[in-house]
């Protein structure tokens, strides 16, 4: 920690340890790099996040940078975006990338899965409305495919189509003459995802140890 | 049953036979070589020179010409022997499923050894290190290559590089050195053997052997992580098991005095150079194979020849130059499967792989065959019950010791810790095979005394781990609950979120600032994509090599391949029966960027599952899309159409073609382009017709099942809502019997699956005026152009 942390950080960190389960280091590197980031101000926005030059190559880089700014990610039981964030909602994305602590509780262990799949779901699901439907999905498959280059977007369309008929007809079976699908919903989505180890799997490792260094001339 | 017995009794009958004949030929040759009496030279003259010599008796009209063909001969049967015997084996599925085929294999292999023992007094076929080490291990160790799974294994790496290179060296250094301090304790008695020896000993019996782990686990689905462990580590510690090999025999051979610092760390200099050397050379044939495959589009016939020339080339070059053939042999397997996947025609990929699995599994049947034969030879036997005892006990114990030494350092660093199970298996994995044999048989006897007794404990110890634990293998893993591997394939939706994943982890590892796992996976994979493809594919490979897009393109040829085969099952592949009055016209407008987008997705290479018939429908170029007039409906995005048209045209065949030509392998297409033009006009206008009464009602509905759930209910789909009210619906009643699931012209084959990719259909053709109507998922779901597509492709499964 730099000299510009004040004794006060010190505790607000030891708080935020607590409620996120990170350890001191990593909030403090994590600190760091939102200084680095945010040029040394209090709040973050989304054209500092949109600057990272390592983004550029990114497929899905507007949704990602957008979950930042999604109140629904930050712990809050609103939904719509904010301008800016601040360190302590930065966390609070990132613990959605921890690790699965060892000797979890069954229960435990499947709310860590419902956050990040909420998190997930969240960054489908654009306008809030609790289900992804087919222009949500397709927008989202057409981002991912897009860099692919050999894609057109027409045939990720078709693709994205092909994915969403799927979910509908493993998660809704069969279906009346009349009822839609409206859109996956997030237990839909959760059923979608059962087979996936996601609590191992969307794992960033939070070194212990400052690596923002070693990519000099890449950040920021 | 009784069929079973009589194939079984005949199969026997026919070893026997086969094999006193050979044994009989090899005596009656010996027999022609002993007694060169004039007669018989004389006889020989006579069909060389064909009434030359002077003291013949007679033309001869047949000869037995033994030695011609001796070599060749003995190959070829003893293949055909090995062949038969698998055959043997697979007789009984119950029996394999409880022991694994290796060990059936060599009880018969056991058996032919007495035979011929019987016959000969003296064991005249013997699995000889040359021709294990040339002829019958590189194939298995390619294929090996060849199909590994990538992205699992360099995930993997990490570990697997710390099992094979640590643990192997762990097994040696212990088993060699328990061996030698029980020698000094006198558990062995007196034999001629010193420390040097043992540790040759330990280093060669250390060794994981891939083909017993492939055997054997073949039978047993372990999850891909703890599997991918185990082979990874077979295959990577031949460069261990060579260095120490070699550094041990070379000691051995200089002597005990001669041995100081410069030797142990040229020793450790060697091994490098071996590991990184052999994997130099099996990654620069990679990038030769590939290349190669870039350029031979006009012999694509010989084009899978290339590949295992070249694989074999690789192997050998690495054993020319003292580096580790093995490694070499897979890293080329490794690296090139990508790029000629893709640059090679479907037809190719498919000879490829389906040679690569004939040679490598024919080797493995002739491998384990021989290794029964070579123990029936009591010359190699000598018995020492202390050496063969203690072998097997260290070998056991230092084996699980070793993993779970290595395991527990190992999961402070892993990102998914291996389990206690994980770790149990892989331990009780560690099978040793004939490469353990082949070795040993390779040593000096002058200077190994006790080569014979070294020989006898190898083959024990190999017996021990193929059969025994090879047996025990499926009734621990289920014993201890071990995860297995999937067994559905992912659904599409899956593969996406895969996708999405990876993307945001790196995304997130990037603003976070870290350097991971994924950061690296990231770099390399941009490297990859702009480099290496661009140096190693074909261009028109190039483009089509998207993961994702591959499997969508699968699904689309799996469709259309059923709606094929519906539309001869029932006889014809029309589908337009009745005239509409649907006031749609069409007029042809983006002809030009059809036309561009068919080739591309049709594109003749992709992905390793070929399918058979896609030549057939290469030729698909119905150059119509569909535009409709925007005076007549507000069209909201005609690129929709053109889209998701794509397929259907794919799938469409012209009424006319059909009519005069009806072949169950031969579908040609359409090229009259005024036709197929008013054909889809028809669809068109068909399609529209269902929508606009589809609108009457409420949505419709859609049932569309993926191929993996297979129930047998009708479908629901165009259900109801059209055949009630479009009375002058397009398709006609017929094709909604059909749809109608299990009754009706399907059949039970309708009741199956709507294999999903109906998809398609969907929102392009969607009457875009009562779309705005209807909430904007809907379109997904607008079943009643599903209804109208081909619903054969509701079939089968294939």
């Amino acid at each position: 920690m730099g000299a510009s942390q004040s004794a006060g950080t010190e505790h607000e960190f030891q708080d935020l340890a607590d409620r996120t389960g990170f350890s001191l280091e990593q909030i403090g590197n994590i600190n760091k790099r939102f200084r680095q980031l945010s040029n040394n101000e209090e709040t973050l926005s989304r054209e500092d996040l949109a600057s990272i030059p390592a983004l550029d190559n990114n497929p899905i880089r507007a949704q990602i940078i957008n979950a930042f700014f999604d109140k629904r990610n930050l712990h809050q039981n609103e939904t719509g975006t904010v301008q800016e964030i601040g360190f302590e909602e930065f966390l609070m994305v990132m613990t959605h990338f921890r690790p699965a602590a060892m000797g979890l509780t069954e229960e435990e262990r499947e709310n860590l899965r419902r956050e990040k799949l909420r998190f997930l779901f969240n960054m489908h699901d654009t306008d809030s409305d609790g289900t992804i439907n087919l222009e949500e999905y397709r927008r989202v498959v057409e981002e991912l495919l897009s860099k692919a280059g050999t894609i057109g977007q027409e045939t990720a369309k078709a693709i994205a189509d092909a994915a969403m008929l799927e979910v509908a007809s493993t998660t809704r079976g069969k279906m009346e003459p009349d009822e839609f699908y409206e859109g996956i919903t997030f237990e839909n989505f959760l059923q979608i995802l059962n087979t996936f180890d996601i609590e191992t799997r969307m794992h960033v490792r939070f070194l212990h140890m400052d690596t923002a260094t070693l990519r000099c001339g890449k950040s920021k | 049953m009784a069929c079973r017995t009589c194939l079984w009794l005949l199969g026997t009958t026919f070893f026997t036979c086969t094999v006193r004949l050979v044994v009989e030929g090899t005596e009656v040759g010996a027999t022609q070589e002993s007694h060169p009496e004039p007669g018989v030279v004389g006889s020989n003259h006579s069909q060389a020179g064909g009434g030359h010599g002077s003291s013949i008796s007679g033309i001869q009209i047949v000869t037995f010409k033994w030695h011609h063909v001796e070599a060749p001969y003995l190959i070829a049967l003893w293949i055909l022997v090995a062949g038969v015997s698998k055959m043997v084996v697979e007789l009984n599925h119950s029996l394999t499923s409880v022991i694994p085929e290796s060990a059936l294999l060599i009880i018969i292999g056991w058996i032919l050894g007495g035979i011929i023992y019987g016959a000969d007094k003296m064991q005249t076929f013997t699995l000889t290190p040359t021709v294990f080490f040339f002829y019958l291990l590189p194939q298995v160790i390619l294929d090996a290559g060849y199909f590994m799974p990538n992205k699992l294994f360099f995930s993997n790496m990490g570990a697997i590089l710390v099992y094979a290179v640590i643990g192997t060296c762990w097994n040696a250094a212990t088993v060699g050195l328990g061996l030698w301090g029980c020698w000094l304790g006198g558990a062995m008695g007196d034999i001629d053997i010193g420390l040097l020896q043992f540790l040759l000993f330990g280093s060669l019996i250390a060794a994981v052997d891939p083909v017993a782990v492939i055997a054997v686990f073949e039978e047993v689905h372990v999850n891909e992580v703890l599997f991918i462990m185990v082979f990874g580590e077979s295959l990577l510690n031949d460069g261990v098991t060579v260095v120490l090999f070699n550094v041990f025999d070379a000691f051995v051979s200089l002597g005990g005095a001669e041995i100081d610092a410069v030797e142990i760390i040229k020793g450790i200099i060697s091994f490098f150079v071996v590991a990184f050397g052999g994997s130099l050379v099996g990654i620069i044939f990679a990038l030769l194979i590939s290349l190669l495959t870039r350029c031979t589009k006009n012999i694509q016939i010989i084009e899978p020849g290339f590949i295992f020339i070249l694989g074999y080339l690789s192997y050998l070059t690495a054993e020319m130059l003292s580096l580790s053939a093995i490694l070499s042999i897979v890293f080329c397997g490794i690296c090139c499967q990508k790029y000629i996947n893709a640059n090679m025609d479907e037809r190719s990929v498919t000879t490829v792989r389906y040679v690569m699995k004939v040679l490598a599994n024919g080797s493995e049947t002739i491998i384990f065959v021989f290794l029964g034969i070579s123990a029936i030879d009591p010359a190699v036997w000598v018995w020492n019950t202390g050496f063969i005892l203690l072998t097997l006990l260290f070998i056991f114990v230092f084996r699980f010791i070793g993993v779970f030494l290595l395991t527990w350092i190992l999961n402070k660093y892993r990102l998914v810790p291996l389990e206690f199970i994980d770790q149990v298996v892989m331990s009780y994995g560690g099978l040793r095979g004939a490469v353990a044999y082949g070795l040993v048989a390779m040593l000096d006897e002058n200077k190994f005394k006790e080569k014979n007794l070294m020989v006898s404990t190898t083959l024990i110890v190999v017996y021990f781990t193929v059969m025994l634990q090879g047996i025990t293998m499926k009734p621990l893993v289920t014993w201890l609950k071990v995860k297995r591997a999937a067994v559905t394939e992912l659904t599409l939706a899956e593969k996406i979120q895969n996708r999405t994943f990876d993307h945001m982890l790196v995304a997130i590892e990037d603003i976070s600032g870290q350097i991971g796992h994924n950061y690296m996976r990231d770099k390399w994979h941009n490297f990859e994509e702009r480099w290496l493809c661009w140096f190693l594919m074909k261009p028109s490979a190039r483009k089509s090599r998207d993961y994702i897009f591959n499997i969508f393109h699968q699904l689309n040829l799996k469709d259309a391949m059923s709606y094929v085969k519906e539309g001869e099952r029932r006889g014809s592949l029309a589908f337009v029966r009745n005239e509409t009055k649907a006031d749609v016209d069409f007029n042809k407008k983006f002809r030009a960027s059809f036309s561009e987008i068919m080739p591309d997705i049709m594109a003749d290479n992709m992905g390793p599952d070929h399918v058979p018939l896609s030549s057939i429908l290469q030729d698909i170029v119905p150059s119509v899309c569909l535009d409709m007039h925007e005076q007549d409906l507000t069209m909201r995005e005609s690129e929709d159409f053109n889209a998701h048209h794509l397929l259907q045209q794919h799938l469409y065949r012209g009424r006319k073609q059909h009519r005069h030509r009806y072949s169950r392998s031969h579908l040609e297409t359409n090229r009259d382009e005024n036709e197929v033009q008013e054909i889809f006009q028809r669809t068109m206008r068909s399609r529209l017709e269902s929508f606009k009464s589809a609108k009457m009602g409420v949505a419709p509905a859609k049932k569309i099942q993926t191929k993996h759930q297979k129930k047998d209910k009708p479908q629901k789909m165009p259900n109801g809502n059209s055949s009630d009210k479009s009375k002058n619906h397009p398709y006609g009643d017929k094709d909604f019997e059909f749809s109608e699931g299990d009754g009706g012209s399907g059949g039970e084959a309708a009741g199956d699956l709507f294999p999903m990719r109906a998809y398609r259909v969907e929102a392009g053709i969607v009457n875009p005026a009562f779309m705005a109507e209807m909430d904007p998922m809907d379109n997904m779901q607008q079943i009643p152009h599903v209804a109208l597509l081909p619903q054969t492709l509701n079939s089968f499964d294939t």
